[in-house]
């Protein structure tokens, strides 16, 4: 009897583990079939590298080299603007503040990472867009620069909890070893914690980035939408993220129109893909310095 | 005549954490050049002690101290530069603690964040620093290598040369052999008997026999007070106290 139930338990768990992957696979499988259905009609190269997105003009053109930088410079330029700011704030957290102030700045953080994307879209919609127009004297504040900062501050969040513990995962010992030394706190900080953590930095940043690429509707409500070549941070400009939220409720299911948006969540799907394996790999390596 | 030196004095000094007693009201003083070991058991304040000697203590939010420590005459907390204190007032932890870079670097670390960035004297200062630790015959031609790549003891004396590359007057040992094997403690103890000649070294040990074999002088903790200190051979023959007595016989501890 005993063991007839450890048989089920077993294969229970043996069979949730499997739907999580074949859930996955499914998912792929319709992705890549749906998205392939385009080119039959229009080249790899020419959907990758046109720079025409007119998906209802006659003919159509399904060039998706606008949406892919559009999220190129969003993401580029919230990633200048988190990672300093977010290693800053794990360094702080981590390593220097008192006690009492790290429990209140973590909350912080934890918070701000609560925050649905929809309420900080549309707080910056109010706030920042208007702001940014008026700084920069600029005709309309909705552009790669506004939904830049608006993602910034949703990849903090990630960036600083995960080097946080990656900091924290720095044995006491390094730094007991080079405070008996003499050396300094930020010596000890830069020479040997930040280096020993670098795995778990760069793991943190990946993860911080891949929000950003994947994050929909705060873009969608600030950077404008306009799908042409972005030349400044100042311009509008429309991810593939975006593109395919606005657009999908108003295509007809098999046309091209159809088929293209799929294609997109193909680019965009080995995109992240590609950021969260670099993430994997970097967690995974030996810690060692040098 | 000889005049010995009080290298370390200590003065009505008690330590709390939280609150809690960790030594109390505690005097004496550690002579110039002399192995003081201190044994004692656990809880007995002797870490606490040792921790104190270098303020590593300081780290530790929850701590809080009375009384005077002084090192060559000056206060440690008040006339002495923080960072010129721990670095003549060398430290070896129990576990081996090498930082994750290479063994030279290691070696390197201490001299180069007090401001010596000459190659060729940091090399001179690696080897001499490794071979008085008796450690230049194994490692000579892979400095390069990860210092997490060599045995536990080869750690230890790692430590060990990397606090002598800073030229210390105080060598602080806080149960340097407990995690070592009996050829590697043997090789720290031969050591230490070289360092004596050349610095000053408190040794805090769990392993009583060390304490007996390595101490020219010896000092008993029990419950964060120095119940005896006197002679090696005093304390483990005709200890004064009771609890000494015991302690060193082997009836508690």
């Amino acid at each position: 009897m005993r063991k007839y139930y450890e048989f089920v338990v077993e294969g229970l768990i043996l069979l949730s583990a499997i739907a999580s992957i074949i859930f996955v696979l499914l998912i792929l499988i319709f992705l890549l079939k749906e998205g392939f259905m385009l080119f039959r009609t229009i080249g790899v190269f020419d959907f990758l590298f046109g720079n025409r997105w007119y998906p209802i003009s006659e003919p159509p053109r399904f060039g998706i080299l606008p949406l892919i930088l559009g999220s190129l410079w969003v993401t580029l330029g919230a990633t200048v603007i988190a990672v300093p700011l977010g290693i800053a704030c794990a360094i702080f957290i981590g390593e220097i503040a008192p006690g009492w102030l790290r429990e209140i700045l973590k909350a912080g953080v934890e918070l701000l990472a609560a925050i649905p994307s929809i309420v900080l879209g549309f707080i910056g919609l109010v706030t920042l867009v208007p702001l940014v127009k008026k700084l920069f004297g600029l005709p309309t504040g909705l552009t790669a620069l506004s939904g830049s900062i608006m993602l910034a501050f949703m990849a903090m969040p990630t960036i600083v909890s995960i080097m946080e513990d990656a900091l924290n995962a720095v044995p006491r010992g390094y730094r007991e070893g080079s405070i008996a030394m003499g050396a300094t706190q930020w010596q000890t900080i830069r020479r040997i914690v930040l280096p020993s953590a670098s795995s778990g930095i760069v793991a943190a940043v990946m993860l911080g980035i891949g929000r950003v690429i994947g994050e929909t509707m705060a873009v969608m409500m600030i950077t404008g939408n306009a799908a042409v070549i972005p030349n400044s941070f100042f311009q509008p400009v429309r991810t593939m993220t975006a593109t395919i939220a606005a657009e999908m409720g108003e295509t007809v299911q098999g046309s091209e129109h159809y088929f293209a948006l799929f294609a997109i969540g193909i680019v965009l799907f080995a995109i992240t893909f590609a950021v969260n394996l670099l993430a994997d790999l970097s967690l995974h390596r030996k810690q060692t310095i040098g | 005549m000889v005049t010995v030196t009080e290298k370390i004095k200590v003065k009505s000094f008690s330590v709390t954490f939280d609150g809690e007693p960790a030594l109390k009201n505690v005097n004496f003083s550690v002579k110039e050049k002399e192995i003081l070991g201190i044994i004692g058991p656990a809880n007995s304040g002797k870490t606490t002690f040792l921790r104190t000697l270098n303020r590593l203590n300081d780290l530790n939010p929850r701590y809080q101290h009375s009384g005077e420590l002084l090192i060559d005459g000056k206060d440690i907390y008040q006339k002495w530069d923080l960072f010129e204190l721990r670095k003549k007032i060398g430290m070896v932890f129990a576990l081996p603690t090498p930082l994750p870079i290479s063994i030279f670097d290691n070696l390197a670390y201490g001299p180069r964040r007090h401001g010596i960035g000459n190659r060729r004297q940091l090399r001179e200062i690696v080897e001499r620093s490794l071979k008085s630790a008796f450690l230049w015959d194994e490692v000579k031609d892979r400095l390069n290598e990860s210092a997490m790549k060599l045995s536990g003891g080869q750690q230890q004396r790692l430590c060990i040369a990397r606090t002598i590359a800073l030229e210390p007057e105080v060598i602080l040992f806080d149960e340097p052999c407990s995690g070592l094997d009996p050829i590697s403690t043997a090789k720290i103890e031969e050591a230490m008997q070289e360092f004596k000649k050349r610095y000053t070294l408190v040794l805090v040990t769990n392993n009583t026999k060390q304490a007996a074999r390595v101490s020219d002088r010896v000092a008993f903790f029990l419950m964060g007070e120095l119940v005896e200190i006197d002679q090696t051979q005093k304390i483990f023959t005709v200890p004064k106290d009771k609890r000494t007595e015991g302690y060193v016989s082997g009836r508690y501890g």
